[in-house]
């Protein structure tokens, strides 16, 4: 195996909300090229981490290293630079709901390159084709199912093929076929694009089938109780809690 | 088969009681509580284990889990041990279930009394903070628009074009109607004094100055404070509680820029049009009391009109309206980008910018009467 390179270091990280804290000492490492996975309960603490790693809430303590750079020690400048290279699909899609999808997709591409409003469009096309979504270009967010808005929110995401992308649950709310589909598409894009992912779930079946790496959040210890790939993880824990979690609680 | 249910206390040995349930153990019916069970616990502090015994129970629903719920909270306060072992089989697995994640204490969050000095204390600190925060806002949307000055600022320029549309011409019929009758009823007002000294050619003064100076611009702004800064922080609010405008911030792009500022143009401009346009109506009101009541020639009441009003006159009602249209639109946007993550705050944010654009509006205006009286204009 060749030595992987860090892409984002978790260095004694605390969350908290006032003096509420969710979670305390988090020291984990996502690799370039990684598909990490956040795991642990409903509101352990997932998406709170989630909007430390992507700049938008900053940690009581500890720190965010991206690469080199640490990000909630630097500016604000440096910080949107480096969040630029990452997508983001929120748990609730977040599209802007008085735009098409189309427009939606390519406000990024609109932003960010010079393409023509010709090759915009392909791009566009491409995008939502890519989540099962052809077709839907001038529908708004407002008269689509959940679940394809969470499907948009991910083609939004991967607009400007981010070195990063970050999901919230993207497959909660889908049939399995399309949570398949999905699984599929993330790790496609993991192997032909490099890209590293961090991915928020709790759907076994994806954290088996696409997981690389990982991190544990436990409720009960308020902090993480393992890191590392799931499979190996399922084979060789001790922790009860991890152990029920991963194996839905059902007696092996 | 009793209504109700029934509980007898044995002792089979002396560290243990058996509570004997029987009858129909249901919500609403009438059960015996569990503070006589916790009672007996109380005074007999040898007992160290609860058991059951419930072949005589006939039915239970919910009305039997929570009285089992508390006893059990109880207990393990108390270090007793609770032999589930005689319950109906479903009702071990429920309570099972009900407590096999633990309650999380800190998560709730404390509701405690606050002292009246320390309410008072809270609130005046929030507000030394929400004016702080109402500068850095106002600081913000300036260091926007200089980027727009300088032709570096996101936004599309469609939204531009779509929320002009909606502040302006859409406004169109509704500051007809309050501007006609605005100028209508000081026409109506002065004639009445101005009658008594003969005095009823200068109502064109009157409506004409008013109008022009101030009550147009002060009336337009106000139905646009509710008009359209209520809708601006509803929908801003409403981004904010889908995470969208998280979405932009990721993005890199200034919702500052991409939200506020087309809002802040938009009402910029198209205020002074919108007054420009009131202006007419007000008098236009004035003119049908003055023509109509006071038999005043229709050449005359505009011929007195153009005469009153000056240009500085004009220029000020205009002025102002620009100003309150940045006003509306700022504090609209600010109550919105400040939104809670709910529906309620949603309510809130829209209530709140609509008040303070009127506090705005009238604050400015005083500002804006005493300024010209300096300058002698
Ligand atoms: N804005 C907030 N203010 C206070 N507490 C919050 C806020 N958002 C989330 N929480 C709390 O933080 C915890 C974790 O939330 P979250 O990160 O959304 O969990 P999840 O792991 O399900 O994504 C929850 O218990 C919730 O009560
Ligand atoms: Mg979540």
């Amino acid at each position: 195996m060749t030595a992987k390179e860090a892409h984002i270091t978790v260095r004694d990280l605390t969350m908290a909300y006032g003096d509420y804290v969710l979670m305390r000492d988090l020291n984990f490492t996502i690799n370039r090229g990684d598909i990490f996975i956040v795991m642990g309960g409903s509101g352990c603490g997932k998406s709170t981490l989630m909007t430390i790693l992507i700049g938008l809430k900053a940690p009581a303590k500890g720190k965010v290293l991206y690469g080199e750079v640490d990000f909630w020690g630097a500016d604000a400048q440096t910080r949107d630079r480096v969040i630029r290279r990452a997508g983001v699909m929120y748990q609730s899609g977040a599209l802007w709901s008085s735009m098409t999808l189309a427009e939606n997709v390519s406000l990024p591409l609109e932003t960010y390159t010079d393409l023509s409003p010709g090759q915009t469009r392909e791009v566009v096309e491409l995008k939502l084709a890519l989540v099962g979504l052809a077709g839907f270009e001038e529908f708004y967010p407002s008269e689509i199912s959940g679940g394809m808005q969470k499907r948009a929110g991910i083609a939004r995401a991967m607009a400007l093929d981010p070195e990063i992308l970050f999901f919230d649950e993207p497959s909660a709310g889908l049939d399995p076929v399309s949570a398949r589909r999905l699984d599929d598409l993330i790790l496609e894009l993991n192997e032909s694009l490099g890209t590293t992912m961090v991915v928020v779930t709790h759907e076994l079946a994806s954290i088996f089938a696409i997981g690389s790496n990982s991190v544990f959040l436990d409720v009960s210890q308020r902090t993480m109780t393992a890191t590392g790939n799931p499979n190996q993880l399922l084979a060789e824990t001790k922790d009860p809690t991890l152990r029920m979690f991963l194996t839905r609680g059902e007696k092996s | 088969m009793t209504a109700h249910g029934e509980m007898i206390m044995e002792y089979p040995s002396a560290d243990t009681v058996k509570l004997v349930l029987s009858g129909a153990w249901k919500l609403g019916g009438e059960l015996p509580g569990d503070d006589k069970v916790q009672q007996t616990l109380q005074d007999k502090p040898g007992v160290r284990k609860v058991v059951f015994d419930t072949r005589e129970l006939a039915t239970w629903d919910t009305g039997l889990l929570t009285f089992l719920m508390n006893l059990s909270k109880f207990c393990s306060r108390q270090h007793i041990n609770i032999n589930s072992d005689g319950l109906p089989g479903g009702a071990k697995k429920l309570l099972e279930l009900a407590s096999a994640v633990p309650e999380k204490k800190d998560a709730r969050q404390a509701e405690e009394r606050v002292e009246f000095f320390t309410y008072l204390g809270d609130e005046t600190i929030y507000l030394v903070q929400s004016a702080g925060a109402l500068l850095a806002f106002i600081g913000d949307a300036v260091i926007a628009f200089q980027r727009l000055l300088r032709g570096k600022a996101q936004f599309r320029r469609a939204d531009l074009g779509s929320i002009m549309q909606a502040v302006g011409a859409q406004a169109l019929p509704i500051v007809s109607l309050i501007c006609f009758l605005v100028g209508l009823i000081l026409a109506f007002i002065g004639a009445i004094q101005l009658q008594l000294f003969g005095a009823q050619i200068y109502v064109a003064d009157l409506v004409g100055i008013a109008m022009v100076r101030l009550m147009a611009a002060i009336m337009t702004g106000i139905v646009m404070a509710g008009r359209t800064g209520g809708a601006f922080a509803a929908q801003l609010g409403t981004m904010q509680v889908n995470q969208e405008i998280d979405a932009l911030k990721t993005l890199g792009i200034s919702p500052m820029e991409f939200l506020v500022l087309p809002r802040m143009l938009a009402l910029g401009l198209m205020m002074p049009l919108l007054c420009l346009y009131a202006n007419l109506m007000g008098i236009l009101g004035g003119m049908v009391v003055g023509v109509g009541m006071l038999d005043i020639g229709l050449i005359e009441y505009y011929n007195e009109t153009a005469k009153a009003v000056g240009l500085w006159n004009l220029g000020i009602g205009l002025f102002s309206g620009c100003v309150f249209g940045i006003i509306v639109a700022l504090s609209g946007c600010m109550r919105g980008m400040q939104c809670g993550r709910s529906a309620a705050a949603v309510g809130d944010a829209a209530t709140s910018a609509v008040v303070t654009a009127i506090v705005g509006i009238i604050i400015s205006t005083a500002l804006i009467t005493i300024i010209c009286n300096f300058l002698g204009i």
